[in-house]
């Protein structure tokens, strides 16, 4: 099956290393400290945080001056084409121990200590690169709540599909046996937190497709800060009146 | 390690510190260099598909199992694996016995991901009745010992316990050929899997906010790092999955370094597995042959049979002749008592 045309357009008619449109709100979720809504295409993933608040479960605690990062990755039952039969299975008990351990890396858990903060991940709707958008959707969460980060996570996909690499993978891409890297940056400090990689790929073409990952990922981060900037402006705003 | 018991071992602070210190100067608790591997053993049991392997003090067993179930809806021609993993609580008393925790499912998925994305495993040949029957094929990784790097134990053992398991050969008959008839190994030979490649696990540890990289860390290294990655690959230089479940942020530069460390090494790993494969094989068909000496050594047993009998033959002859002079003496008394 032709994924990418000879003209170069891709099955949505997007180019290679064009993403699809982001459509990011904060503040959604009226109960919760902060809360987030993230769309990159047709994914649509809703993040709330509790937090910090007092630890319900002490023996869950490894270190005593950090505070405790819990995570909850679910897909609803109506996210994807067929009603899916289990909420919670494998792949969601993997997700979120590597969303929570991202989360971990650029949260400063030592400025709260003997507190808990929860992140709750709901996938309302699935079309590829589901984890990216949690990651993203956590992030504007957590700074929604007000809880001190040292950088922004960001996340982004890209995949490697008729010898091209191609940003930003939708479902039917992703399901299509080619290679899906998922990476999770912070961008200021210019580091990796989250790698993942699927599928056989030689060595030069993993690095070409990192680094449009990469690119992706910068390219949500000014996103991000756009969308924080004008919930700050809204909320100054609101204030004043 | 999660659960009731998950911190009742903690790393003491005297400890953690002394494993960082030493490790700022390139010195490994256990005096290996920081690339350096422990000692790898693969052992194989009697049963088809059963792999032991021991990374140092890490110990764990595979066991492969197949059977016929149908396929997929949207894979007919295919057959399809899966993989368990069970953390005994033997191995570690944090881990809790039944649901398995996060660190098993990640297991399970890393392996899978690698085997299965990468196509290691040829699943059309598993295929024996297209959308009807196929050949599922399970396997088991058992946790027996927890010193450290379960990823990389854990893997060589299924790709052990894949490459010498033999799954019975089936055909396709009846009358409308809808039948499958499952041949016992005594029938006919199991066949093994097709396997294209062979994808190695090799898993990172990283310390000191990123700067200093560690391959294969113990369970004492493990608990005092902060950061983790690992990377599969296979001898052909190709990737077969890479794994950094979030935590510490490393440079990129340091993600090409480790790849590059794990491409070089791979070849050496997948030499040793086969190594071990083939030597298995090898006394496997060698005791085929040894079986016949046994049945030869029952022969010996035989001429002691054959010397009873003939002893029953002799006394048997004695009371014959016995009864057969009898008779004569009766018979001339006979003749001369009736003659006169």
């Amino acid at each position: 099956m032709e994924y990418v045309n000879p003209e170069g357009l891709r099955l949505d008619g997007r180019r290679f290393n064009e993403m699809r449109q982001i459509v990011a709100e904060v503040g959604v979720v009226s109960k919760a400290d902060g809360s987030a809504v993230f769309e990159m295409g047709n994914t649509k993933v809703i993040a709330a945080v509790y937090g910090p608040r007092e630890i319900q479960n002490k023996s869950l605690q490894k270190k005593n001056d950090h505070a405790l990062v819990l995570c909850e990755y679910s897909m609803a039952q109506f996210s994807t084409g067929d009603r899916r039969r289990q909420k919670f299975d494998r792949r969601s008990t993997e997700l979120s121990l590597v969303i929570r351990q991202t989360m971990e890396a650029c949260i400063l858990t030592e400025l709260l200590p003997h507190s808990q903060i929860d992140i709750f991940l709901q996938v309302l709707q699935a079309d590829g690169g589901t984890r990216s958008a949690c990651i993203n959707a956590a992030t504007l969460a957590l700074a929604d709540a007000g809880i001190p980060m040292r950088d922004l996570a960001v996340s982004c996909s890209a995949g490697y599909l008729n010898s091209t690499p191609l940003l930003d993978l939708n479902y039917v891409e992703d399901s299509a046996g080619g290679a899906d890297v998922t990476v999770g940056i912070l961008p200021k400090l210019d580091k990796v937190t989250l790698l993942q990689m699927d599928a056989k790929l030689p060595m030069e073409t993993f690095e070409t497709v990192f680094a449009l990952a990469s690119e992706g990922c910068k390219a949500i981060a000014e996103r991000i800060r756009e969308v924080l900037q004008e919930n700050t402006k809204q909320l100054e705003y609101r204030r004043a009146a | 390690m999660e659960g009731r018991f998950a911190n009742l071992w903690r790393l003491t602070v005297n400890e953690s510190k002394f494993v960082e210190s030493a490790l700022q100067s390139e010195l490994r608790v256990d005096g290996r260099g920081l690339y350096d591997y422990r000692k790898l053993t693969i052992k194989f049991g009697k049963e088809y598909g059963s792999s032991e392997v021991q990374l140092g003090q890490t110990h764990v067993m595979g066991f492969v199992t197949a059977q016929l179930v149908q396929p997929y809806k949207d894979r007919p021609n295919e057959g399809s694996f899966s993989i368990f993993t069970e953390y005994s609580p033997m191995a570690d008393p944090s881990f809790e016995p039944g649901h398995p925790g996060e660190s098993a499912v990640e297991l399970g998925r890393i392996i899978d991901r690698a085997l299965r994305e990468s196509r290691a495993v040829d699943t059309e040949s598993l295929c024996v009745l297209a959308g009807k029957l196929v050949w599922s094929v399970r396997i088991d990784l058992h946790i027996l010992d927890n010193g450290g790097n379960l990823v990389d134990a854990a893997n060589i053992a299924a790709l052990a316990a894949l490459m010498t398991y033999r799954r019975p050969d089936c055909t396709v008959g009846g009358e409308s050929s809808q039948e499958v008839i499952i041949h016992p190994p005594e029938e006919r030979e199991p066949l093994p899997l097709i396997i294209h490649h062979l994808p190695i696990a090799f898993t990172f540890g990283f310390f000191n906010k990123g700067s200093i990289l560690v391959m294969d860390p113990t369970y004492v290294e493990e608990a005092v790092m902060c950061g983790r990655m690992t990377v599969t690959v296979n001898a052909n230089g190709d990737i077969c999955a890479i794994q950094k479940p979030g935590e510490e942020g490393v440079n990129q530069s340091v993600v090409l370094h480790c790849l590059r460390l794990a491409s070089s090494r791979a070849a050496a790993t997948t030499k040793i597995i086969r190594e071990a494969v083939e030597a298995y094989n090898r006394e496997r068909s060698s005791q085929k042959v040894k079986r016949h000496h046994t049945l030869a050594k029952s022969e010996v047993s035989g001429p002691i049979v054959v010397v009873r009998k003939r002893q029953q033959q002799k006394k048997s002859s004695g009371q014959e002749k016995a009864a057969e002079i009898h008779f004569w003496l009766w018979l001339w008394w006979l003749i001369v008592t009736f003659w006169r």
